[in-house]
Protein backbone atom coordinates (compact mmCIF):
# COMPACT_ATOMS: atom_id res chain seq x y z
CA UNK A 1 0.00 0.00 0.00
CA UNK A 2 1.43 3.57 -1.10
CA UNK A 3 2.02 5.89 1.97
CA UNK A 4 3.14 8.89 2.41
CA UNK A 5 6.09 9.72 4.00
CA UNK A 6 5.38 13.41 5.98
CA UNK A 7 8.97 15.21 5.74
CA UNK A 8 9.70 16.10 9.13
CA UNK A 9 9.27 20.40 9.82
CA UNK A 10 12.82 21.73 10.74
CA UNK A 11 13.20 24.55 12.69
CA UNK A 12 14.42 27.44 12.14
CA UNK A 13 18.13 26.72 13.13
CA UNK A 14 17.99 23.42 11.34
CA UNK A 15 17.31 25.06 8.59
CA UNK A 16 20.17 27.28 8.59
CA UNK A 17 22.74 24.37 8.31
CA UNK A 18 25.24 26.17 9.78
CA UNK A 19 24.43 24.63 13.72
CA UNK A 20 25.40 21.18 11.51
CA UNK A 21 28.46 22.42 9.40
CA UNK A 22 30.01 23.05 12.55
CA UNK A 23 29.15 20.30 14.43
CA UNK A 24 30.67 18.30 11.00
CA UNK A 25 33.90 20.38 11.01
CA UNK A 26 34.44 19.66 14.64
CA UNK A 27 34.23 15.99 14.03
CA UNK A 28 36.63 16.09 11.55
CA UNK A 29 38.86 18.12 13.51
CA UNK A 30 39.03 15.41 15.92
CA UNK A 31 39.65 13.27 13.73
CA UNK A 32 43.10 14.79 12.31
CA UNK A 33 43.44 15.82 16.18
CA UNK A 34 43.86 12.44 17.05
CA UNK A 35 45.09 11.07 13.83
CA UNK A 36 48.39 14.29 14.76
CA UNK A 37 48.86 13.02 18.27
CA UNK A 38 49.35 9.30 16.76
CA UNK A 39 46.24 8.03 19.37
CA UNK A 40 44.40 6.87 15.44
CA UNK A 41 45.76 2.97 15.32
CA UNK A 42 47.05 2.93 11.60
CA UNK A 43 47.59 0.46 8.73
CA UNK A 44 50.93 -1.70 9.43
CA UNK A 45 53.70 0.69 7.13
CA UNK A 46 55.84 -2.26 5.61
CA UNK A 47 58.65 -1.93 4.67
CA UNK A 48 59.88 -0.65 8.13
CA UNK A 49 57.29 -2.79 10.10
CA UNK A 50 57.02 -6.22 9.08
CA UNK A 51 54.20 -9.18 10.14
CA UNK A 52 57.70 -11.09 11.57
CA UNK A 53 56.11 -10.74 15.10
CA UNK A 54 52.83 -11.00 14.61
CA UNK A 55 53.12 -14.38 13.08
CA UNK A 56 51.65 -17.32 14.11
CA UNK A 57 53.34 -21.22 15.10
CA UNK A 58 51.54 -22.41 12.13
CA UNK A 59 52.39 -20.15 9.33
CA UNK A 60 53.13 -21.51 6.08
CA UNK A 61 55.91 -19.76 4.59
CA UNK A 62 58.64 -20.81 2.57
CA UNK A 63 59.74 -24.41 2.18
CA UNK A 64 63.32 -24.92 3.12
CA UNK A 65 65.38 -28.07 4.03
CA UNK A 66 67.05 -28.30 7.86
CA UNK A 67 70.28 -30.31 9.37
CA UNK A 68 69.54 -32.19 12.71
CA UNK A 69 71.75 -31.15 15.45
CA UNK A 70 74.79 -33.12 14.48
CA UNK A 71 75.13 -31.00 10.93
CA UNK A 72 73.69 -34.07 8.90
CA UNK A 73 71.27 -33.62 6.27
CA UNK A 74 67.95 -34.84 7.22
CA UNK A 75 67.10 -35.21 3.78
CA UNK A 76 67.47 -38.76 2.83
CA UNK A 77 66.27 -37.93 -1.24
CA UNK A 78 63.21 -40.26 -1.02
CA UNK A 79 61.52 -37.92 -2.88
CA UNK A 80 58.01 -38.43 -1.44
CA UNK A 81 57.94 -34.53 -1.52
CA UNK A 82 58.45 -34.56 -5.56
CA UNK A 83 56.28 -37.07 -5.92
CA UNK A 84 53.43 -35.38 -3.60
CA UNK A 85 53.87 -31.38 -4.53
CA UNK A 86 50.73 -30.57 -6.60
CA UNK A 87 52.44 -27.90 -9.09
CA UNK A 88 55.24 -30.27 -9.11
CA UNK A 89 58.10 -27.77 -7.76
CA UNK A 90 59.95 -30.15 -6.50
CA UNK A 91 62.97 -31.58 -8.25
CA UNK A 92 65.31 -33.39 -6.48
CA UNK A 93 68.63 -35.38 -8.08
CA UNK A 94 69.63 -38.61 -5.78
CA UNK A 95 73.09 -39.35 -4.96
CA UNK A 96 74.85 -41.98 -2.84
CA UNK A 97 76.41 -41.30 0.43
CA UNK A 98 79.72 -42.49 0.10
CA UNK A 99 81.24 -45.14 1.99
CA UNK A 100 84.00 -43.05 4.11
CA UNK A 101 81.24 -41.01 5.07
CA UNK A 102 80.43 -40.79 9.09
CA UNK A 103 76.32 -41.21 7.76
CA UNK A 104 76.82 -44.10 5.71
CA UNK A 105 74.31 -46.15 6.81
CA UNK A 106 72.25 -43.41 6.04
CA UNK A 107 73.18 -44.92 2.27
CA UNK A 108 71.46 -41.69 -0.05
CA UNK A 109 71.21 -38.38 0.14
CA UNK A 110 70.22 -35.11 -2.53
CA UNK A 111 72.41 -34.31 -4.78
CA UNK A 112 70.55 -31.45 -6.25
CA UNK A 113 67.54 -30.54 -4.35
CA UNK A 114 65.24 -27.75 -6.30
CA UNK A 115 62.63 -25.54 -5.32
CA UNK A 116 61.01 -23.21 -7.63
CA UNK A 117 59.59 -20.73 -5.80
CA UNK A 118 57.42 -19.41 -9.19
CA UNK A 119 55.26 -22.79 -8.95
CA UNK A 120 55.53 -23.18 -5.33
CA UNK A 121 51.45 -22.95 -3.52
CA UNK A 122 52.85 -23.30 0.45
CA UNK A 123 50.56 -26.00 0.55
CA UNK A 124 52.23 -27.28 3.22
CA UNK A 125 52.00 -31.07 1.63
CA UNK A 126 56.13 -31.86 1.26
CA UNK A 127 56.59 -31.13 5.19
CA UNK A 128 53.47 -33.45 5.97
CA UNK A 129 54.28 -36.50 3.83
CA UNK A 130 58.89 -36.15 4.59
CA UNK A 131 59.26 -39.23 6.78
CA UNK A 132 62.62 -37.84 8.22
CA UNK A 133 61.32 -34.73 9.08
CA UNK A 134 63.76 -32.63 6.79
CA UNK A 135 61.47 -30.24 4.55
CA UNK A 136 60.01 -27.18 6.99
CA UNK A 137 57.87 -24.40 5.83
CA UNK A 138 59.36 -21.31 7.47
CA UNK A 139 58.05 -17.80 7.87
CA UNK A 140 59.82 -16.23 5.38
CA UNK A 141 56.70 -14.59 3.17
CA UNK A 142 58.69 -11.95 0.82
CA UNK A 143 60.35 -14.17 -1.98
CA UNK A 144 61.65 -11.99 -4.76
CA UNK A 145 63.82 -11.93 -7.48
CA UNK A 146 64.75 -10.06 -10.96
CA UNK A 147 64.88 -13.57 -13.06
CA UNK A 148 63.57 -16.96 -12.95
CA UNK A 149 66.58 -18.42 -12.13
CA UNK A 150 66.71 -16.44 -9.26
CA UNK A 151 63.46 -17.79 -7.96
CA UNK A 152 64.68 -21.44 -8.14
CA UNK A 153 66.06 -22.45 -4.65
CA UNK A 154 68.80 -24.68 -4.88
CA UNK A 155 70.11 -26.61 -2.01
CA UNK A 156 72.64 -24.34 -0.48
CA UNK A 157 69.76 -21.61 -0.55
CA UNK A 158 67.44 -24.19 0.94
CA UNK A 159 70.06 -25.04 3.84
CA UNK A 160 70.68 -20.98 4.52
CA UNK A 161 66.93 -20.34 4.77
CA UNK A 162 66.33 -23.54 7.20
CA UNK A 163 69.20 -23.93 9.42
CA UNK A 164 69.39 -26.41 11.81
CA UNK A 165 66.61 -28.39 13.60
CA UNK A 166 66.22 -30.82 16.37
CA UNK A 167 63.71 -33.28 15.68
CA UNK A 168 61.66 -36.26 16.81
CA UNK A 169 63.69 -38.71 14.54
CA UNK A 170 66.19 -40.30 16.02
CA UNK A 171 66.98 -43.54 14.10
CA UNK A 172 70.19 -42.28 12.74
CA UNK A 173 71.59 -40.83 15.82
CA UNK A 174 74.67 -43.52 15.94
CA UNK A 175 73.90 -43.30 20.33
CA UNK A 176 70.55 -44.32 20.02
CA UNK B 1 55.78 59.81 -18.29
CA UNK B 2 60.10 59.78 -18.82
CA UNK B 3 61.75 56.87 -21.28
CA UNK B 4 63.45 55.51 -18.20
CA UNK B 5 60.45 55.16 -15.67
CA UNK B 6 58.76 53.09 -18.42
CA UNK B 7 61.81 50.63 -18.94
CA UNK B 8 61.89 50.47 -14.75
CA UNK B 9 57.93 50.08 -14.86
CA UNK B 10 58.34 47.12 -17.46
CA UNK B 11 61.23 45.16 -15.83
CA UNK B 12 59.97 45.64 -12.05
CA UNK B 13 56.16 44.20 -13.17
CA UNK B 14 58.12 41.45 -15.14
CA UNK B 15 59.81 40.87 -12.21
CA UNK B 16 57.21 40.52 -9.86
CA UNK B 17 54.71 38.62 -12.14
CA UNK B 18 57.93 36.03 -12.44
CA UNK B 19 58.12 36.30 -8.71
CA UNK B 20 54.82 35.71 -8.18
CA UNK B 21 53.53 33.03 -10.30
CA UNK B 22 56.96 30.70 -10.38
CA UNK B 23 58.40 31.59 -7.12
CA UNK B 24 55.25 31.29 -5.23
CA UNK B 25 51.59 30.47 -6.54
CA UNK B 26 52.70 27.39 -8.78
CA UNK B 27 54.52 25.73 -6.06
CA UNK B 28 52.15 26.91 -3.49
CA UNK B 29 49.64 25.16 -5.88
CA UNK B 30 51.46 21.70 -6.16
CA UNK B 31 51.87 21.67 -2.85
CA UNK B 32 48.24 22.78 -2.02
CA UNK B 33 47.17 19.14 -3.67
CA UNK B 34 49.97 17.87 -1.87
CA UNK B 35 48.17 19.32 1.47
CA UNK B 36 45.10 18.15 0.01
CA UNK B 37 46.08 14.62 -0.05
CA UNK B 38 47.75 14.68 2.94
CA UNK B 39 44.72 16.46 5.14
CA UNK B 40 42.03 14.60 3.34
CA UNK B 41 43.79 11.20 5.05
CA UNK B 42 44.59 12.73 7.87
CA UNK B 43 40.58 13.66 8.71
CA UNK B 44 39.53 9.98 7.73
CA UNK B 45 42.18 7.92 9.74
CA UNK B 46 44.40 7.13 7.01
CA UNK B 47 48.09 8.12 6.49
CA UNK B 48 48.50 9.72 2.76
CA UNK B 49 51.18 10.10 0.57
CA UNK B 50 54.22 9.78 2.79
CA UNK B 51 56.87 7.74 0.96
CA UNK B 52 58.15 9.89 -2.11
CA UNK B 53 61.00 11.72 -0.83
CA UNK B 54 62.54 14.04 -3.40
CA UNK B 55 65.16 12.31 -6.04
CA UNK B 56 67.87 11.67 -2.90
CA UNK B 57 66.16 8.44 -2.76
CA UNK B 58 67.92 8.09 -5.81
CA UNK B 59 71.52 8.80 -4.50
CA UNK B 60 71.23 7.01 -1.14
CA UNK B 61 68.71 8.72 0.96
CA UNK B 62 66.51 5.64 0.66
CA UNK B 63 66.95 5.52 4.86
CA UNK B 64 66.21 8.58 5.91
CA UNK B 65 63.53 9.88 2.80
CA UNK B 66 60.79 8.11 5.10
CA UNK B 67 61.14 11.51 6.76
CA UNK B 68 60.72 13.69 3.78
CA UNK B 69 57.35 13.18 4.84
CA UNK B 70 55.95 12.29 1.01
CA UNK B 71 57.36 15.73 -0.14
CA UNK B 72 58.61 15.28 -3.08
CA UNK B 73 55.19 13.61 -4.18
CA UNK B 74 54.30 17.26 -6.33
CA UNK B 75 57.21 16.14 -8.08
CA UNK B 76 55.95 13.04 -8.86
CA UNK B 77 52.57 14.22 -9.87
CA UNK B 78 54.09 16.50 -12.47
CA UNK B 79 56.44 14.06 -13.99
CA UNK B 80 53.33 11.53 -14.66
CA UNK B 81 50.92 14.17 -16.20
CA UNK B 82 54.46 14.97 -18.68
CA UNK B 83 54.97 11.45 -19.03
CA UNK B 84 51.09 10.27 -19.95
CA UNK B 85 49.27 9.90 -23.54
CA UNK B 86 47.62 13.34 -24.43
CA UNK B 87 44.76 11.47 -25.73
CA UNK B 88 42.47 13.28 -27.74
CA UNK B 89 39.23 11.58 -28.65
CA UNK B 90 38.09 11.74 -32.22
CA UNK B 91 34.53 12.82 -31.96
CA UNK B 92 35.56 16.19 -30.17
CA UNK B 93 35.37 19.68 -31.67
CA UNK B 94 39.28 20.20 -31.65
CA UNK B 95 39.83 23.66 -31.27
CA UNK B 96 37.31 24.30 -28.31
CA UNK B 97 38.94 21.26 -26.71
CA UNK B 98 42.20 22.51 -26.87
CA UNK B 99 41.65 26.44 -25.86
CA UNK B 100 39.38 24.98 -22.81
CA UNK B 101 42.04 23.89 -20.71
CA UNK B 102 43.79 27.39 -20.78
CA UNK B 103 40.94 29.15 -20.72
CA UNK B 104 40.26 27.84 -17.43
CA UNK B 105 43.83 28.06 -16.24
CA UNK B 106 44.61 31.89 -17.25
CA UNK B 107 41.97 33.90 -16.04
CA UNK B 108 42.77 32.55 -12.35
CA UNK B 109 46.54 33.81 -12.99
CA UNK B 110 45.62 36.77 -14.52
CA UNK B 111 43.47 37.65 -11.14
CA UNK B 112 46.48 37.82 -9.17
CA UNK B 113 47.92 40.59 -11.30
CA UNK B 114 45.63 42.87 -8.97
CA UNK B 115 46.48 41.23 -5.83
CA UNK B 116 48.72 43.43 -3.40
CA UNK B 117 51.02 40.66 -1.86
CA UNK B 118 52.97 42.55 -0.05
CA UNK B 119 54.05 46.32 0.91
CA UNK B 120 57.02 47.85 -0.75
CA UNK B 121 60.46 46.39 -1.28
CA UNK B 122 62.82 49.28 -2.14
CA UNK B 123 60.05 51.16 -2.85
CA UNK B 124 58.68 49.14 -5.39
CA UNK B 125 55.06 48.15 -4.93
CA UNK B 126 54.02 44.48 -4.07
CA UNK B 127 51.61 44.39 -6.72
CA UNK B 128 52.17 43.57 -10.24
CA UNK B 129 49.23 45.91 -11.64
CA UNK B 130 48.14 48.55 -8.88
CA UNK B 131 44.85 49.54 -11.03
CA UNK B 132 42.22 51.74 -8.93
CA UNK B 133 39.09 49.43 -9.72
CA UNK B 134 41.35 46.04 -8.71
CA UNK B 135 38.53 44.79 -7.50
CA UNK B 136 36.30 45.01 -9.98
CA UNK B 137 39.13 43.65 -12.45
CA UNK B 138 39.62 40.46 -10.65
CA UNK B 139 35.51 39.76 -10.68
CA UNK B 140 35.46 40.77 -14.23
CA UNK B 141 38.61 38.16 -14.60
CA UNK B 142 38.04 35.20 -12.65
CA UNK B 143 33.80 35.27 -14.59
CA UNK B 144 35.92 34.13 -17.75
CA UNK B 145 36.91 31.08 -16.23
CA UNK B 146 33.66 29.89 -16.84
CA UNK B 147 34.18 29.75 -20.29
CA UNK B 148 36.91 27.11 -19.53
CA UNK B 149 34.83 24.84 -18.07
CA UNK B 150 31.40 25.26 -20.72
CA UNK B 151 34.27 24.91 -23.55
CA UNK B 152 35.17 22.05 -22.09
CA UNK B 153 31.91 20.47 -22.11
CA UNK B 154 30.33 21.25 -25.38
CA UNK B 155 33.65 20.22 -27.03
CA UNK B 156 34.09 17.35 -25.33
CA UNK B 157 31.00 16.03 -27.11
CA UNK B 158 29.50 13.54 -24.90
CA UNK B 159 27.12 14.09 -22.19
CA UNK B 160 28.52 14.10 -18.97
CA UNK B 161 31.07 16.96 -19.64
CA UNK B 162 28.20 18.45 -21.34
CA UNK B 163 25.84 18.31 -18.15
CA UNK B 164 28.77 19.35 -16.21
CA UNK B 165 29.19 22.36 -18.57
CA UNK B 166 25.37 23.33 -17.94
CA UNK B 167 25.56 23.01 -14.39
CA UNK B 168 28.80 25.12 -14.07
CA UNK B 169 27.66 27.96 -16.12
CA UNK B 170 24.39 28.14 -13.59
CA UNK B 171 26.21 27.82 -10.74
CA UNK B 172 28.98 30.36 -11.41
CA UNK B 173 26.73 33.35 -12.83
CA UNK B 174 24.29 32.70 -9.60
CA UNK B 175 27.07 32.77 -7.05
CA UNK B 176 29.19 35.80 -9.01
CA UNK B 177 25.95 37.99 -8.30
CA UNK B 178 26.18 37.23 -4.52
CA UNK B 179 30.18 37.54 -4.63
CA UNK B 180 29.79 40.55 -6.03
CA UNK B 181 27.22 42.16 -3.76
CA UNK B 182 28.91 40.53 -0.58
CA UNK B 183 31.74 42.62 -1.63
CA UNK B 184 30.47 45.53 -1.25
CA UNK B 185 29.93 46.21 2.46
CA UNK B 186 34.16 46.16 2.25
CA UNK B 187 33.69 48.96 -0.14
CA UNK B 188 31.55 51.27 1.30
CA UNK B 189 33.81 51.06 4.49
CA UNK B 190 37.08 51.50 2.46
CA UNK B 191 35.94 53.67 0.21
CA UNK B 192 37.65 52.69 -2.81
CA UNK B 193 37.60 49.71 -4.87
CA UNK B 194 41.68 49.85 -5.29
CA UNK B 195 42.83 46.71 -3.27
CA UNK B 196 46.43 48.26 -2.40
CA UNK B 197 43.94 50.97 -0.52
CA UNK B 198 41.77 48.74 1.07
CA UNK B 199 44.45 47.05 2.74
CA UNK B 200 45.58 50.54 3.39
CA UNK B 201 42.21 51.03 5.32
CA UNK B 202 42.60 48.23 7.48
CA UNK B 203 46.40 49.13 8.73
CA UNK B 204 45.25 52.15 10.16
CA UNK B 205 41.73 51.29 10.82
CA UNK B 206 42.08 47.50 12.27
CA UNK B 207 41.67 44.41 10.01
CA UNK B 208 37.87 43.99 8.63
CA UNK B 209 37.09 40.85 10.64
CA UNK B 210 39.20 41.79 13.73
CA UNK B 211 38.72 45.42 14.16
CA UNK B 212 40.98 44.96 17.33
CA UNK B 213 43.89 45.19 15.13
CA UNK B 214 43.52 48.97 15.25
CA UNK B 215 44.69 50.49 18.86
CA UNK B 216 42.39 53.36 18.47
CA UNK B 217 39.58 50.69 18.46
CA UNK B 218 36.16 52.61 18.09
CA UNK B 219 32.56 52.03 19.34
CA UNK B 220 31.52 52.32 15.75
CA UNK B 221 33.42 49.58 14.36
CA UNK B 222 31.86 47.51 16.58
CA UNK B 223 28.32 48.01 15.04
CA UNK B 224 30.17 47.83 12.06
CA UNK B 225 31.18 44.49 12.53
CA UNK B 226 28.36 43.06 12.57
CA UNK B 227 27.49 43.23 8.28
CA UNK B 228 31.27 42.69 7.82
CA UNK B 229 30.80 39.06 9.63
CA UNK B 230 27.68 38.50 7.23
CA UNK B 231 29.61 39.96 4.25
CA UNK B 232 32.37 37.44 5.15
CA UNK B 233 30.62 34.25 5.40
CA UNK B 234 28.18 35.00 1.91
CA UNK B 235 31.18 35.98 0.07
CA UNK B 236 33.21 32.94 1.51
CA UNK B 237 30.17 30.69 0.24
CA UNK B 238 29.98 32.20 -2.68
CA UNK B 239 33.88 32.22 -3.00
CA UNK B 240 33.29 27.88 -2.40
CA UNK B 241 30.89 27.79 -5.25
CA UNK B 242 32.80 30.03 -7.44
CA UNK B 243 35.80 27.67 -7.34
CA UNK B 244 34.24 24.53 -7.69
CA UNK B 245 34.93 23.05 -4.45
CA UNK B 246 32.98 21.01 -2.47
CA UNK B 247 30.00 21.45 -1.06
CA UNK B 248 29.70 23.34 -4.36
CA UNK B 249 31.55 20.77 -6.74
CA UNK B 250 28.11 20.03 -9.33
CA UNK B 251 30.19 20.36 -12.28
CA UNK B 252 32.68 18.00 -11.32
CA UNK B 253 30.73 15.92 -9.03
CA UNK B 254 32.21 12.52 -9.61
CA UNK B 255 29.60 10.54 -8.00
CA UNK B 256 27.03 11.64 -10.73
CA UNK B 257 28.90 12.70 -13.80
CA UNK B 258 32.25 10.46 -13.64
CA UNK B 259 34.26 13.70 -14.02
CA UNK B 260 31.98 16.46 -15.06
CA UNK B 261 33.30 18.69 -17.69
CA UNK B 262 36.74 17.22 -17.41
CA UNK B 263 35.80 13.62 -18.51
CA UNK B 264 37.08 13.35 -21.87
CA UNK B 265 40.12 15.00 -20.95
CA UNK B 266 43.93 13.34 -19.90
CA UNK B 267 47.63 14.38 -19.42
CA UNK B 268 48.30 18.12 -19.50
CA UNK B 269 45.36 19.23 -20.47
CA UNK B 270 43.76 17.64 -17.51
CA UNK B 271 46.15 18.68 -15.58
CA UNK B 272 45.32 22.16 -16.52
CA UNK B 273 41.93 22.29 -15.21
CA UNK B 274 43.20 20.71 -12.05
CA UNK B 275 46.22 23.34 -11.26
CA UNK B 276 43.09 26.21 -12.21
CA UNK B 277 40.92 25.10 -9.71
CA UNK B 278 44.08 25.34 -7.25
CA UNK B 279 44.91 28.56 -8.95
CA UNK B 280 41.52 30.13 -8.69
CA UNK B 281 41.37 28.52 -5.04
CA UNK B 282 44.46 30.16 -4.59
CA UNK B 283 43.37 33.48 -5.79
CA UNK B 284 39.94 33.66 -4.10
CA UNK B 285 41.89 33.00 -0.87
CA UNK B 286 44.37 35.97 -1.81
CA UNK B 287 40.85 38.16 -2.27
CA UNK B 288 39.72 37.03 0.93
CA UNK B 289 42.88 37.97 2.85
CA UNK B 290 42.89 41.57 1.02
CA UNK B 291 39.51 42.34 1.72
CA UNK B 292 38.64 40.78 5.01
CA UNK B 293 42.03 39.78 7.20
CA UNK B 294 44.45 42.84 6.55
CA UNK B 295 46.04 41.61 3.59
CA UNK B 296 49.97 42.02 4.43
CA UNK B 297 49.46 43.52 7.58
CA UNK B 298 50.10 41.81 11.09
CA UNK B 299 50.38 44.06 14.28
CA UNK B 300 53.73 45.04 15.02
CA UNK B 301 54.94 44.57 12.09
CA UNK B 302 56.61 47.27 9.84
CA UNK B 303 56.10 47.96 6.25
CA UNK B 304 59.03 47.73 3.59
CA UNK B 305 59.44 51.52 4.45
CA UNK B 306 60.10 50.48 8.05
CA UNK B 307 57.01 52.67 8.83
CA UNK B 308 54.41 51.38 11.45
CA UNK B 309 56.06 48.17 13.85
CA UNK B 310 56.25 48.19 17.22
CA UNK B 311 58.96 44.98 17.31
CA UNK B 312 62.23 46.43 18.73
CA UNK B 313 64.75 46.43 16.04
CA UNK B 314 67.69 48.03 15.24
CA UNK B 315 67.19 51.46 13.18
CA UNK B 316 70.17 52.65 11.11
CA UNK B 317 69.99 55.86 9.52
CA UNK B 318 68.56 56.78 6.43
CA UNK B 319 69.57 56.09 3.02
CA UNK B 320 72.73 53.51 4.30
CA UNK B 321 72.88 50.21 3.06
CA UNK B 322 71.49 48.39 6.49
CA UNK B 323 68.60 50.82 6.52
CA UNK B 324 68.15 49.70 3.10
CA UNK B 325 68.22 45.57 4.18
CA UNK B 326 66.08 46.23 6.66
CA UNK B 327 63.53 47.53 4.98
CA UNK B 328 64.10 44.93 2.60
CA UNK B 329 64.03 42.22 4.97
CA UNK B 330 60.34 43.87 6.31
CA UNK B 331 58.98 44.01 2.98
CA UNK B 332 59.89 39.88 2.28
CA UNK B 333 58.62 39.68 5.79
CA UNK B 334 55.07 41.14 4.56
CA UNK B 335 55.03 39.17 1.97
CA UNK B 336 55.61 35.85 3.81
CA UNK B 337 52.76 37.03 6.48
CA UNK B 338 50.23 37.25 3.54
CA UNK B 339 51.22 34.06 1.86
CA UNK B 340 51.01 32.68 5.50
CA UNK B 341 47.84 33.85 5.53
CA UNK B 342 46.85 32.74 2.36
CA UNK B 343 47.97 29.09 3.40
CA UNK B 344 45.83 29.06 6.82
CA UNK B 345 42.45 29.51 4.61
CA UNK B 346 43.59 27.10 2.34
CA UNK B 347 43.92 24.78 4.83
CA UNK B 348 40.67 25.86 5.92
CA UNK B 349 39.17 24.96 2.28
CA UNK B 350 40.35 21.72 2.42
CA UNK B 351 39.02 20.86 5.51
CA UNK B 352 35.99 22.30 4.66
CA UNK B 353 35.91 19.68 1.70
CA UNK B 354 36.46 16.80 3.76
CA UNK B 355 33.77 17.51 6.13
CA UNK B 356 30.60 18.78 4.17
CA UNK B 357 28.60 16.42 1.39
CA UNK B 358 27.87 18.29 -2.04
CA UNK B 359 24.66 19.73 -2.18
CA UNK B 360 21.89 18.64 -4.04
CA UNK B 361 21.08 21.32 -7.86
CA UNK B 362 17.86 22.70 -6.62
CA UNK B 363 19.23 22.83 -3.09
CA UNK B 364 22.43 25.01 -4.52
CA UNK B 365 20.00 27.37 -6.73
CA UNK B 366 17.82 27.77 -3.68
CA UNK B 367 20.70 29.17 -1.92
CA UNK B 368 22.28 31.16 -4.00
CA UNK B 369 18.96 33.32 -5.57
CA UNK B 370 16.81 32.82 -2.12
CA UNK B 371 19.01 33.38 0.52
CA UNK B 372 22.67 34.60 -0.07
CA UNK B 373 21.51 37.03 -2.87
CA UNK B 374 19.25 38.56 -0.56
CA UNK B 375 21.35 38.58 2.61
CA UNK B 376 24.27 40.11 0.48
CA UNK B 377 21.56 42.78 -0.67
CA UNK B 378 20.34 43.57 2.74
CA UNK B 379 23.63 44.06 4.27
CA UNK B 380 24.53 46.41 1.81
CA UNK B 381 21.78 49.05 3.02
CA UNK B 382 22.46 47.63 6.52
CA UNK B 383 26.42 48.96 5.73
CA UNK B 384 25.04 51.86 4.57
CA UNK B 385 22.64 52.74 7.06
CA UNK B 386 25.13 51.85 9.88
CA UNK B 387 27.53 54.32 7.74
CA UNK B 388 25.30 57.20 7.58
CA UNK B 389 24.28 56.83 11.10
CA UNK B 390 27.72 56.68 12.64
CA UNK B 391 29.52 59.22 10.29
Amino acid sequence: MAYVVQRPNLTWKEKMYLPSIVAGLAITFKHLKRMLKGETKVVMQYPEEKWDSHMPEHYRGAPTLVKDEHDRERCVACQLCEFICPPRAITIIPEEIPAESKFAKVEKRPKEFEIDMIRCIYCGLCEEVCPEQAIFLRKDYAITGTTRAEMKHDKAKLYELGGVMDGLVHKWNPKK
Amino acid sequence: MDYTDIIFLTATSLAKTIFLIFLVVLPMVSYTVYAERRVSALIQDRVGPNRTGFPLSLIGGKDWSPFLGGLGQPIADAVKFLLKEDFVPGHVNKLYFWIAPTLSMMPALVTLAAIPFGSTILGVPMVVANINVGLLFMFAISSVSVYGIVLAGWSSNSKYPFLGGIRSTSQMISYELCMGLSAVPVLLIAGSTSLPKIVEFQIHNGWMIFPFTNPHFHFSQFLLWVPIIIAFVTFTISMFAETNRLPFDLPESETELVAGYHTEYSSMKFALFFLGEYTAMIAGSALIVVLFFGGYHLPGIPNGNGEGGFIPFPHFATGTFLHAAVNVFWGLVNITVFFGKVAVLLLCFIWIRWTLPRFRYDQLMKLGWLYLFEIALVNIFLTAGILAFTH
